[in-house]
């Protein structure tokens, strides 16, 4: 909650923005009951959790765009790049490959064929070296190939650049990062991994103070009735789930 | 054949940072006004904190109109331009100001008189031989009445400096005097701001609150900052960023003599024989409309109030719109805002929930608040370190090259380090040069079939020196405030679309060299007025905005104290 009196005595009505004192005060309320449900689990959130075996992701969730065996490679590959072998989550327990099949439907389409061209020479480049494909190679094999790749040092399959890198390397980071409504940083394991305390509609100076000690919000942006497009009735708040 | 609109007084092509300032002036001295606008009115439920919408996907700036004609730009006439990147400008009611960081600086004095100060205190052999900077036709005291007016209209909150000539504790020293306070005290401070205040005390600096157009408390009907973050590429959720969307224009709208036009694409200004402005035309769907008025206000970004001039040719403007001199899109610049200092601190920041526009200042560095005799540029930077910090910008932060850049190692890193890093905002003196200007691409075209417009612009050698200097002052800065590790970024080469754009229709007396007279009017054609920073002929060392609200509302109010002379 606020503790800006001024803030919360501000609210009448701010005309012509569509926000009502009532939708503020829910948003707000919503943040702190948040707070109180999250408080149980927050230790889980931002310490290490002892190793748990990584939670594979559900068979029946379909994938929009990528094939099987790309959806397989570039999991592997988004492993390497943020793993979890620490035993805390990384790229895959965040459901980065999820972002980025969602994305390249959407507003990533043009990196594509991209992905087709050079998932394909990923699973090429590991037949040739391990005869099997990339997903299922030791890890330091499948980590020899990506240093070679952030080098562009693989000639013959030279899609395997450090463009190619990059653009994986990017789209991975803003699928474990993102707000879960994009489909990646399941659980907020991603901004647990900061040490972020999540979106929330007002933060205090005592709330900055915290830092990342402040117990984390746990809430997409999505599930804050101020920013829902469709108006949403009380039986809706702390309803809203992470899709589409 | 276009559909013909009722005549009107004045039309206003864009309702953003600066032509929803001018609106208010105007119907307030009873003129009618219509304002046309590319895009649509959004709301504080359209402005939510994703950072994946408003940073990753360049949302909401990703609107058709300003998507389909991003500039093409290379450094000089040896390279083909090429497009790329973003618009920097945005369509909307309220335009770029939705989604600006809000600093809202005056220029300082210097900035008005570059050329004269620098001659007097140096020679005037220290002004670089191929920068075509002037002095503005008027001093920073003709400005400051309407700086008070937009402060107070918008709501900008700050310390002042410096009131009626008495200096003032917790302001900046250098700032010229203003006639009273703020509207409202600086935004708050956070605990990494305070740790930096007190090392530039430590160095003998003077650190201050930079200003805001965002509320530090109540004002009118909206409510203070909530602080929760997400204002760099985001407009606000509860309307405390004083846009002109939620404050001038809501105010005009009040007299029913404002008109809001959304969705109203202009194509052209229509002049005729005797060579002045008739109307505007402007596409709508799929329908052209023209819309007559005694008096057009050009109110649109840098970039694109150069092109529409340069589409608008006719008979009497061959060249263009106001370009029988060959002026439109010359004096180019801008700023150079780049070649950051980044920062890593051994301990966490808490900079999670800051605003970009929420930081402390040293402008001791900036314009000619220092001696420059034994230096080789003139001007300066002024330097900002301010909170602000999103996870995903957070994870892609720079690994000083302790650590590769994936896997185990860099996990652990950003695990450690994603609160302990800080990059700073360098705004430096930017002047404009022979051979850097707009023009119309040849070749690159918009969805409509009008070219784009192509920038041809470098940073010269003062600009890199100032870089250079002020990231000595800034690395100081930061180590003085406990840093570990210093990342000092390249100094700069092209001068690419930014939002901080100058130039194209520069003010001045005179006609030979400039587009406006000092008051914003074409010397070409009486009954045009053009706003924005492309009047502006120097950039100061702080962002352009309120300078350029100012003198939008000072044009608007000279258009309607001189209406008979100028439309009649």
């Amino acid at each position: 909650m606020n503790k800006n009196n001024k803030n919360d005595s501000s609210a009448a009505d701010i005309s012509g923005a569509g926000l009502s004192r009532r939708s503020l005060l829910k948003g707000a309320g919503l943040t702190g009951a948040a707070l109180i449900a999250a408080g149980s689990t927050s230790a889980v959130a931002q310490a290490p959790a002892p190793a748990a075996p990584a939670a594979r992701i559900p068979l029946a969730e379909a994938f929009e765009t990528l094939t099987a065996a790309e959806s397989a490679a570039l999991d592997a590959f988004a492993s390497r790049l943020i793993p979890s072998d620490d035993g805390t989550p990384g790229a895959h327990e965040a459901r980065a490959v999820h972002f980025i099949d969602r994305g390249l439907t959407g507003a990533m389409a043009p990196s594509r064929e991209l992905y087709a061209v050079g998932l394909a020479g990923l699973d090429d480049c590991a037949r040739q070296r391990g005869g099997v494909p990339f997903a299922q190679l030791p890890a330091a094999e499948q980590d020899a190939i990506i240093d070679a790749m952030t080098r562009s040092a693989i000639p013959e399959f030279p899609m395997l650049n450090a463009g190619f890198f990059n653009t994986v390397r990017t789209h991975t980071i803003e699928g474990t990062f993102s707000d879960p409504y994009y489909g990646g940083n399941r659980d907020f394991v991603g901004w647990a991994l900061l040490g972020y305390p999540g979106v929330r509609i007002a933060s205090s100076l005592e709330d900055v103070q915290q830092g990342s000690a402040l117990a984390p919000s746990r809430q997409s942006a999505y599930d804050m009735p101020t920013y829902t497009k469709d108006p949403v009735g009380p039986e809706a708040v702390g309803g809203a789930s992470h899709g589409h | 054949m276009a559909t013909e609109m009722p005549r009107t007084d004045v039309v206003v092509i864009g309702l953003g940072a600066v032509g929803g300032v001018a609106v208010l002036p105007l119907v307030t001295a009873g003129l009618n006004v219509v304002g046309l606008e590319a895009g649509g009115w959004m709301s504080t439920r359209d402005f939510a904190p994703d950072e994946i919408r408003n940073n990753i996907r360049d949302w909401p700036q990703a609107v058709p109109k300003a998507k389909s004609e991003i500039p093409t730009t290379r450094a000089n006439i040896n390279f083909e331009a090429v497009q790329g990147g973003g618009h920097p400008m945005m369509n909307g009611v309220g335009g770029t100001s939705l989604h600006y960081w809000a600093q809202s600086w005056r220029l300082n004095p210097w900035d008005f008189k570059t050329v004269g100060e620098t001659t007097r205190r140096y020679g005037a052999h220290r002004i670089p031989v191929d920068s075509t900077v002037e002095d503005w036709p008027f001093g920073y005291e003709e400005l400051e009445p309407f700086y008070d007016r937009v402060e107070y209209a918008l709501g900008v909150s700050g310390n002042a400096g410096n009131i009626q000539g008495r200096l003032q504790q917790g302001g900046n020293p250098f700032e010229g005097p203003r006639t009273r306070a703020y509207p409202m005290p600086g935004l708050r401070s956070s605990p990494f701001t305070d740790m930096m205040g007190e090392a530039a005390r430590g160095l003998g600096w003077q650190p201050f609150q930079g200003p805001a157009a965002i509320n530090s408390e109540v004002y009118g009907d909206r409510p203070g900052c909530f602080y929760h973050g997400f204002c760099d590429r985001g407009g606000c959720h509860v309307a405390a960023k004083s846009s002109t969307a939620v404050t001038t224009i809501p105010e005009a709208l009040k007299s029913g003599r404002l008109q809001v036009r959304t969705h109203a694409r202009v194509l052209r200004i229509v002049a005729n024989a005797e060579g002045r402005v008739t109307g505007v035309e402007y596409l709508t769907g799929n329908q052209v409309m023209f819309q007559p008025a005694d008096a057009v206000l050009l109110a649109s970004h840098t970039y694109e109030n150069s092109r529409l001039l340069l589409l608008s040719r006719s008979r009497e403007f061959p060249a263009g719109l106001a370009n029988n001199s060959g002026q439109v899109g010359q004096h180019y610049l801008s700023h150079h805002q780049g070649a950051p200092v980044i920062a890593l601190f051994p301990r966490n920041l808490n900079n999670w929930y800051g605003l970009p526009a929420q930081g402390v200042a040293i402008d001791e560095w900036a314009d000619d608040n220092f001696d420059h005799s034994d230096l080789d540029f003139i001007g300066g930077g002024n330097l900002w370190a301010h909170t602000d910090r999103k996870p995903i910008s957070a994870a892609k932060m720079s690994t000083f090259d302790l650590v590769p850049n994936w896997g185990a190692q860099w996990k652990a890193f950003i695990r450690e380090n994603a609160d302990r890093t800080n990059t700073s905002y360098i705004q430096k003196t930017t002047l404009p040069y022979r051979g850097n200007y707009l023009d119309l691409d040849p070749l690159v075209k918009d969805k409509l079939g009008f070219p784009v417009i192509r920038i041809t612009a470098e940073f010269r050698d003062n600009e890199k020196r100032i870089a250079a200097f002020t990231q000595d002052k800034m690395e100081q800065w930061y180590r003085a405030a406990g840093a570990v590790q210093i990342i000092r970024t390249p100094l700069g080469t092209g001068m690419g679309t930014s939002t901080h754009a100058y130039g194209g229709t520069r003010m001045g007396d005179n006609p030979a060299t400039n587009v406006t007279d000092r008051f914003g009017f074409a010397h070409e054609v009486k009954n045009l007025g053009i706003l924005g920073a492309s009047v502006m002929g120097t950039s100061g060392a702080r962002n352009p905005t309120l300078t350029a609200q100012a003198l939008a509302w000072r044009t608007a109010e000279h258009l309607a104290a001189n209406w008979n002379s100028i439309a009649g």
